[in-house]
């Protein structure tokens, strides 16, 4: 500091004009939820992936059903007597999964892969509320567009199912349960895919990271022999995926509800994870 | 106010900011100076809570950044050019920014005329040019009319039309009472604009004074005296013990005597004088002198303008 000088400056006349009052209070989850929402609706990204979501979801099942129904009479009787029309109609939703968790990695990794994430965090530097408010209104997307899918997919895929082939209905035990539950998976997937991009931020990392856990995975249990594979596969996403969807009880595996709530949990600790990362790390 | 205390930044083994200790007073503009990765953006990150310092503290308008109850009002800051989606337009960008500390969305209008970007603002910023996204991000750091202004080398990869305005804007912000803070790299540039400068070098403080007093404490103040009898004079002003060199041009340049002390010594000879003119250093030579030990990344031989005697310091 020997080289240092200090001198007053000064201050031209006028220049201490007061500046405008602050308003009461302070910024809060109400605008940043707000501004998320704007983030979201002024991308083409999103509208992509939600589109690509519903076309998948509802496209996919169509085809498999269809396909099933045109094969019925020249299936066995074990396919026959197995045969779930509820989940056959939803299976373009273990597709959509990709695009829905896409959507919810480019959330949070897109603020990082251009830099918005600086305006972001100096416009609200309560990072955690950032964090709460991406996955409040990415939920919620996710929440609409996931059922709107699920019941689209059943409805559509029944109605293609004609003539011997059995079809379900909204009442039968276990099917309102299965449309609905195909809807929370799409959810809670999509929380988990903004969860690991918060802990991963780069787009191309944080999407293998999801696709591994979700394809790769299940490959390596399927290797494992089976007296371990079965013991571990129920705790696969893909596994409560397929449990969640499906009528008839599934081998190995937890119940659909407790498989959500497993699922649920996995969401909330890489939200948990990823949130203390993004507090502790320089922006 | 912005009160910067001890800041010290470090990344790895590297020390990026080094005990770093500055006011920045409202009302005028302060330039914040360094040579290339001397730490400028480093110390602007850690004003803003986006960096967390490794010991020191800042602080503005009193407080810590993330202590602020409407960031935006009180702070509006330009960091780095086109940092925007390229995908959203620059009406979308403002107006997700202004809801979050509770701004009227007339306000983005507002200033999207202001940095001249109304007829564009609809259309996707991945379009935008290196100008235009430097306006939009100004557009940004104005849009909670803040009492707190930062520009990270706002002139980048500007047109000269670009710059005027930004010095234009630069200055009358200040004159609203404002405090701003803008960095550069080159003194030329902070002389038309700044009132005040921060000089740093490898993140150390260097100086931190009016810009009229650097130049005053130039070492590169000298007298350059011309005389159909040099040789003699010089011999003269080196037993007086002043500092002399021989320019290719004939003329001598001395140090270390001022212009009367070396008049007399003349008159006393007697040796005709045909010219004895004090100099004093530009001030991107007073720069160049305060920065020199700092500089990381010399390139082979900077030109130098005026081949000056070298200072004994
Ligand atoms: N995130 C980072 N990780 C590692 N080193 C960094 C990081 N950010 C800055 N540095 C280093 O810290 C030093 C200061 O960098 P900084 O960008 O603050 O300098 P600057 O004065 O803004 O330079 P310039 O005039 O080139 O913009 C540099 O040596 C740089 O390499
Ligand atoms: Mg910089």
């Amino acid at each position: 500091m020997t080289s240092t000088t200090r001198t007053e400056v000064p201050v031209p006349a006028g220049a201490r004009a007061s500046r405008p009052e602050l308003p009461g209070g302070r910024y809060g989850l109400a605008g940043l939820v707000a501004s998320e929402w704007t983030k979201v609706r002024s991308v083409r990204s999103t509208i992509w992936t939600l589109v690509v979501t519903l076309v998948l979801g509802i496209g996919l099942g169509a085809i498999a059903t269809a396909t099933t129904a045109a094969r019925w009479s020249r299936m066995s009787v074990v396919g026959r007597l197995t045969f779930d029309p509820t989940r056959t109609s939803l299976t373009g939703l273990l597709f959509a999964q990709l695009a829905i968790g896409i959507l919810g990695v480019l959330v949070v990794s897109a603020e990082y892969g251009t830099g918005t994430i600086r305006a972001t965090f100096a416009a609200t530097p309560r990072r955690p509320l950032v964090i709460a408010a991406k996955a409040l209104v990415f939920g919620a997307v996710a929440l609409v567009v996931g059922e709107v899918v699920s019941f689209v997919a059943f409805f559509v895929g029944q109605s293609l199912l004609t003539g011997p082939v059995p079809r379900a209905a909204l009442g039968d035990p276990g099917t309102l349960r299965a449309v609905v539950g195909g809807g929370l998976y799409l959810l809670v997937l999509g929380v988990l895919a903004l969860g690991i991009a918060t802990i991963v931020r780069h787009t191309a990392g944080a999407i293998s990271a999801f696709v591994g856990v979700l394809l790769v995975l299940p490959i390596i249990v399927t290797a494992l022999p089976s007296s371990i594979g079965n013991s571990i596969g129920k705790f696969l996403p893909a596994n409560i995926g397929v449990v969640l969807l499906s009528v008839q009880p599934q081998a190995n595996s937890f119940s659909p509800w407790a498989g959500l709530l497993l699922l649920c949990g996995y969401a909330v600790a890489a939200l948990v994870v990823g949130t203390v990362l993004v507090v502790r790390r320089d922006a | 106010m912005i009160e910067a205390r001890g800041l010290t930044k470090r990344y790895g083994a590297k020390v990026a900011v080094d005990k770093l200790s500055f006011d920045v007073r409202p009302g005028v503009v302060t330039g914040f100076l360094g040579p290339n990765g001397s730490g400028k953006s480093t110390t602007m990150r850690m004003i803003m809570g986006l960096d967390s310092p490794d010991e020191g503290s800042v602080t503005v308008n009193g407080r810590p950044y993330h202590e602020l109850p409407w960031p935006l009002r009180e702070v509006g800051a330009l960091l780095e050019a086109k940092a925007i989606h390229p995908g959203r337009s620059a009406r979308a960008h403002l107006r997700m920014l202004a809801q979050t500390n509770g701004i009227a969305s007339g306000r983005v209008d507002e200033v999207l005329e202001m940095v001249g970007l109304a007829a564009v603002a609809r259309q996707r910023a991945g379009k935008f040019s290196l100008g235009m996204g430097q306006r939009l991000g100004i557009a940004a750091a104005l849009l909670g009319d803040p009492g707190v202004l930062l520009f990270d080398e706002p002139v980048n990869g500007l047109d000269p039309d670009g710059i005027r305005w930004i010095r234009n804007l630069l200055r009358s912000l200040a004159s609203e009472g404002r405090t701003v803070l803008v960095s550069s790299h080159l003194m030329s540039e902070m002389a038309l604009t700044a009132d005040y400068v921060v000089v740093i070098g490898r993140g150390r403080l260097i100086a931190a004074s009016a810009i009229g007093e650097l130049t005053a404490q130039s070492a590169r103040r000298f007298v350059r005296v011309r005389s159909p009898q040099i040789a003699e004079l010089r011999a003269v002003l080196d037993g007086e013990g002043a500092t002399t060199v021989l320019e290719d041009d004939g003329s001598l340049s001395v140090q270390g005597l001022d212009e009367v002390a070396i008049g007399e010594a003349a008159a006393a000879v007697p040796v005709v004088l045909h010219e004895l003119a004090p100099q004093s250093a530009s001030l991107e030579e007073a720069f160049m002198d305060l920065t020199e030990e700092s500089v990381e990344f010399h390139g082979d031989g900077r030109p130098r303008a005026v081949t000056a005697p070298e200072a004994g310091r």
